[in-house]
């Protein structure tokens, strides 16, 4: 047996290792997880179709100001840290840490901003007296609804916000793989993609016209 | 000595900077057509269709651009895209119930049932 077969030492350098399944493990892994909580934000919007469809007296109380406004800043806000995300995954790629902190934080931050906007519209909805099973306006399930599927994809929110933090700080002590950066971009892309759907179903087919 | 930028397996892509902003804004813009859609004075069913296409072309333009699905191996990517969209076509299956649920419709097995008793 020879010494570098005891010895913890790095492994000799060799050939590019390539995954059998085409794609780094870990980002397999990723888009099948992605897949399957989009087959459930899916399956989410799909039962508040049903409702809505078979419902005699769906409300539609949202005004435009401030729920559709505060719909476009969310939107406006989210698909901006789509952007501030994606510079971040270039910067780790082409090896620049500082940069890809940096980024990573502006995202983190632009996830922080729209989940507080969203906790202040739930706030002011249920001043209006919107419940889970009742409402002022229709049909009872209408809070359920909205509720259950923004709070799916504010959760969605508040993890990807905390995993950004730890991976940013991982950029800034150098001790990041490119990889994990990317896997976190794909995370919050799919949150953004998300938010694309939830809009125009839950917010827009609403609003009063 | 094999470095961390070496022994990543991550895709050798690297997006151009003028790429992200044409695709941030084009999502921009395409997100507050859905806005204006939405305020158009149309049944809802025609709202309903043409936010859903809006929707569906953000969502390509951020899978394909900002996910790099499009520089993925294509035999994954079009397997994962047929299981996928299979399966959400298989979800519309229950849209005639809600049909049925808004007429207030008994359903169906419950009317046939009816049937046979008046009949004895």
């Amino acid at each position: 047996m020879r010494q570098s077969d005891l010895t913890m030492g790095p492994r000799p350098a060799g050939p590019a290792r390539s995954s059998p399944l085409v794609m780094p493990t870990k980002k397999l892994a990723m888009w099948l997880f992605l897949i399957a909580d989009a087959l459930t934000f899916a399956v989410c919007l799909l039962a508040y179709g049903f409702l809505r469809n078979g419902s005699a007296n769906w409300p539609t109380p949202f005004k435009f100001f401030p729920t559709a406004v505060n719909a476009m800043v969310m939107t406006f806000i989210l698909i901006t840290s789509s952007l501030t995300i994606s510079l971040g995954v270039r910067a780790a790629k082409i090896g620049d840490q500082d940069a890809a902190f940096r980024w990573t934080m502006f995202t983190a931050a632009g996830g922080a901003v729209f989940a507080l906007l969203q906790i202040r519209e739930w706030m002011e909805m249920v001043d209006q007296g919107m419940r889970l099973l009742h409402n002022p306006w229709g049909n009872g399930l209408f809070g359920a609804t909205f509720f259950s599927i923004t709070g799916l994809h504010l959760a969605h929110v508040s993890v990807g916000i905390i995993v950004l933090i730890i991976v940013g700080m991982r950029c800034k002590s150098g001790r990041s793989d490119p990889d994990d950066v990317e896997i976190t971009g794909l995370y919050w892309q799919f949150v953004n993609l998300v938010w694309m759907f939830v809009v125009p179903f839950v917010y827009l087919l609403n609003v009063s016209k | 000595m094999v470095t961390r930028q070496q022994d990543s397996e991550a895709a050798p892509y690297v997006a151009t900077l003028g790429k992200c902003l044409l695709v941030y804004i084009c999502i921009l813009i395409l997100a507050g057509l859905q806005f204006v859609i939405a305020y158009q004075h149309v049944a809802v069913t025609a709202t309903l269709f043409r936010m859903l296409a809006v929707a569906i072309i953000e969502a390509g333009l951020a899978v394909v651009f900002f996910m790099h699905l499009g520089s993925e191996n294509r035999t994954l990517v079009t397997w994962i895209a047929v299981v996928t969209l299979f399966v959400l076509a298989a979800m519309q299956y229950s849209w005639t119930d809600s049909f049925r649920t808004e007429r207030d419709a008994a359903p169906s097995y419950r009317s046939s049932s009816n049937q046979g008793e008046a009949s004895q």
